[in-house]
């Protein structure tokens, strides 16, 4: 087969997940105003402090004004141009009334929504599955109930955990932090919500799947763990969604607390539709992050890898206020085709011998643009803080793009930041030398990108691993051309 | 084995091989000689389809197969081996994992079954043993931070882990010291020896190499073709008499 005839092969494999599932699905009319904001919350059987929230929220939305400094470039959303709730209509209090549909759905996603009859020894994924604004199932609750592990639907704790939930709601992104967290305190659909016990170390990954379906419809996932003091847990946020010819929003917050000497890893492995070549369609991934390590000695690891969403604005934060926290970020940032990235991470350094680590991976392909982002800040207060930024792109191909912006905020002058920057491309010569040992071109820029995000890569939890390592490689399918 | 038959080839649009004819038969030794620019590592580029060199006009069987056909990796994997002058870096990429992936895309492509990692790690030693090469650069990134004698060193190691049948070598004993040709010279005989069916086409300036690895057939370059062919003694005459003294001058044709 000639290069031409390869390249248009490569260029031509979809999204994989791009599938669509037909069920029927009770969708709210577009637009949004107090009155679906209500609807939202019966719908959820929700208690009245909840809709009091929503609605104080939406109030303030409508003060705000968009941002618009990012190094983004999209069309301008029309918010009264999306459905704000859809949910499948048959009833999901047990998987056996599950749509069957929705079943394969996440059988063809690879998501184990049964318990698994696991092998002695072998840790099960306890799995959240969230279809377009609701929880289809969650698995193992009981288990980790017996422990004192609350992991459930933020909809379900609204009802079963109303005093944790009050608590810590909007506790650590408040509701005016920025224009989408607002939106997302409107109009917030489901997400989960996990409570670890004193001492307890989570016996299993948690693990959260957002499957966007339905048409014209945005998703507000909230998202909050709490670790009490001694605890461990590592959660993983996995989403797809259908490829479309209309864009989608995906506003969503996530709130992370940690008192002493607890620790939360999250993962993300951020796989929704990316768009196609011309920048149609695909997911508009609008995100605020952020975690506290409230206690002393408590420890909050991001990793992220992020290969689809059209237009991908996040920065998984780290407050770190208790005495000897320690805030992490690793991330691998893939914009190929036409998709826009401007992400990274915020460490804030307020508590005494605080430590933050950033590790940040590039990689632009085909008219990919990736921007770089980041803010170490470190306040007076701040004494001995430690900070290593190492920001890392990686260009394939002449069309892309990448830019770093970082930002140093340091008000004590015992700390010791230190950042590094680096700058390369995949060099013709280097696959060349690749393909003459046999190595095809696809497998050429694989293993180059594998090396390239290798410091990432391992700090995903195993079960994980693998998937994201197949991912970055159908990801840049077609880039070399 | 292969049969080439009035290759042109552009390079930046400007014509190196000027109609070039060479045959190469299972187990023959032969050497391009020639001066500089005269088209011999244009030779051995275009036969590994290197991207910088444009093929106009000619024909190239392989094994009974169109070359031209096939692209840099498949050619590659039929057999051919092209030692790099400079071979590139490569960092972030285990330059084991990478060894094990390139014999691994041969044995996938010839139908045979993958070495796993057990496998494979056995392979690598008994031949790295019997060459004395160092199993150290093995555990390190692909050429990364690698000195001119290393970086020649791992383009062995993978001679002898590829086993391919047709060797070209580009130069392979420029910066090296005497012991280090010695070496390079062991490795291939050993494999000419091993397969009588291999061959092999050196480029070289220098007579030491040519004295350890005896050519059957020496081939001069001249603006882009072959213009004299003969064996080793051909080589011998050319160093101690120089190209105007037997016969090759800057004459323009």
């Amino acid at each position: 087969m000639s290069d031409n005839q390869q390249i248009k092969k490569l260029l031509n494999s979809d999204y994989k997940l791009g599938f669509e599932t037909l069920v029927e699905s009770d969708t709210f009319p577009k637009g949004l105003d107090e009155n679906v904001i209500k609807a939202i919350s019966k719908k959820k059987d929700e208690p009245e402090w909840l809709l009091d929230f929503r609605l104080k929220a939406y109030k303030k939305w409508q003060k705000m004004e968009e941002p618009s400094w990012a190094n983004l470039n999209y069309p301008e959303i029309d918010y009264q141009d999306i459905a704000y709730f859809s949910a499948p209509k048959k009833a999901l209090d047990s998987l056996d009334e599950v749509d069957p549909e929705i079943l394969k759905t996440y059988e063809k996603l690879g998501i184990p929504l049964e318990e698994q009859k696991l092998l002695a020894g072998v840790k099960g994924v306890a799995v959240d599955a969230v279809f377009d604004s609701v929880s289809v199932k969650t698995t193992y609750q009981e288990e980790l109930e017996e422990l004192g592990v609350i992991f459930c639907s933020v909809s379900e704790a609204a009802n079963k955990h109303p005093e944790l939930l009050k608590k810590y709601l909007a506790s650590v992104v408040p509701v005016t932090d920025n224009y989408f967290t607002a939106l997302n305190s409107a109009v917030f659909t489901d997400g989960s919500f996990v409570y670890i016990p004193p001492n307890v170390r989570c016996p299993m990954e948690l693990s959260t799947y957002f499957r966007i379906n339905a048409l014209d419809t945005g998703q507000f996932e909230r998202t909050i763990i709490i670790a009490d003091k001694g605890s461990y847990v590592s959660y993983n946020e996995g989403c797809s969604a259908p490829s479309r010819d209309e864009r989608q929003l995906h506003a969503a917050v996530v709130e992370l607390v940690a008192l002493d000497d607890a620790q939360i890893k999250y993962s993300t492995i951020q796989n929704w539709y990316p768009g196609d070549e011309t920048g149609k369609g695909g997911i508009l991934n609008f995100v605020t992050k952020r975690g506290i390590c409230k206690g002393d000695n408590s420890k909050i690891s991001w990793t992220q890898v992020e290969t689809g969403s059209s237009l991908t604005w996040k920065y998984p934060s780290c407050i770190l206020k208790g005495k000897n926290s320690v805030g992490e970020f690793y991330s691998v940032a893939i914009s190929s085709r036409a998709q826009q990235a401007d992400t990274g991470s915020k460490m804030i350094h307020i508590g005494e011998n605080t430590k933050s680590t950033i590790i940040s991976k590039g990689i632009s392909a085909m008219h990919g643009v990736n921007a770089y982002r980041g803010l170490v800040k470190v306040a007076k207060s701040a004494k001995n803080a430690r900070n290593i930024s190492e920001c890392d792109s990686l260009l394939i191909g002449n069309g892309c793009k990448a830019h770093t912006y970082p930002y140093h905020e340091i008000r004590n002058s015992s700390s010791n930041i230190e950042h590094e920057a680096t700058t390369s491309k995949i060099s013709d010569e280097q696959l060349f030398y690749l393909n003459q040992r046999g190595i095809s071109e696809e497998d050429a820029i694989a293993m180059i990108v594998n090396g390239f995000c290798k410091e990432v890569l391992k700090e995903l939890p195993m079960e994980f691993a693998a998937e994201a390592k197949e991912l970055l490689s159908i990801s840049l399918e077609g880039s070399v051309g | 084995m292969l049969d080439i038959k009035d290759l042109k080839v552009n390079i930046n649009d400007k014509e190196i091989l000027k109609g070039l004819d060479l045959k190469i038969n299972p187990g023959e030794i032969h050497v391009l000689m020639g001066q500089n620019g005269a088209g011999k590592s244009t030779l051995v580029k275009t036969l590994s389809a290197h991207f910088d060199c444009e093929v106009t006009d000619g024909d190239i069987d392989y094994k009974g197969k169109d070359l031209l056909e096939l692209d840099v990796s498949e050619r590659a994997n039929e057999g051919i081996f092209m030692s790099f002058q400079n071979p590139v870096e490569v960092p972030g990429v285990n330059n084991s994992y990478f060894l094990r992936t390139a014999i691994n895309e041969k044995r996938k492509y010839n139908g045979q079954e993958e070495l796993d990692t057990m496998e494979f790690l056995k392979l690598s030693k008994t031949q790295l043993a019997k060459f004395d090469i160092d199993k150290k650069l093995m555990k390190r990134d692909l050429n990364d931070g690698f000195s001119g004698g290393e970086k020649k060193r791992n383009e062995l190691m993978q001679l002898l882990l590829l086993q391919p049948e047709l060797i070209m070598l580009d130069e392979i004993d420029s910066g090296l010291d005497v012991d280090a040709i010695k070496t390079v010279a062991t490795v291939v005989n050993d494999m000419l020896q091993e397969d009588k069916n291999r061959s092999l086409l050196m480029i070289t300036h220098y007579d030491r190499l040519l004295s350890l690895i005896k050519p059957d057939f020496v081939h001069i370059l001249k603006d882009g073709k072959i213009v004299k062919t003969g064996d080793y003694n051909l080589a011998l005459e050319l160093d101690s008499k120089g190209y105007e003294g037997i016969g090759i001058n800057d004459e323009i044709n």
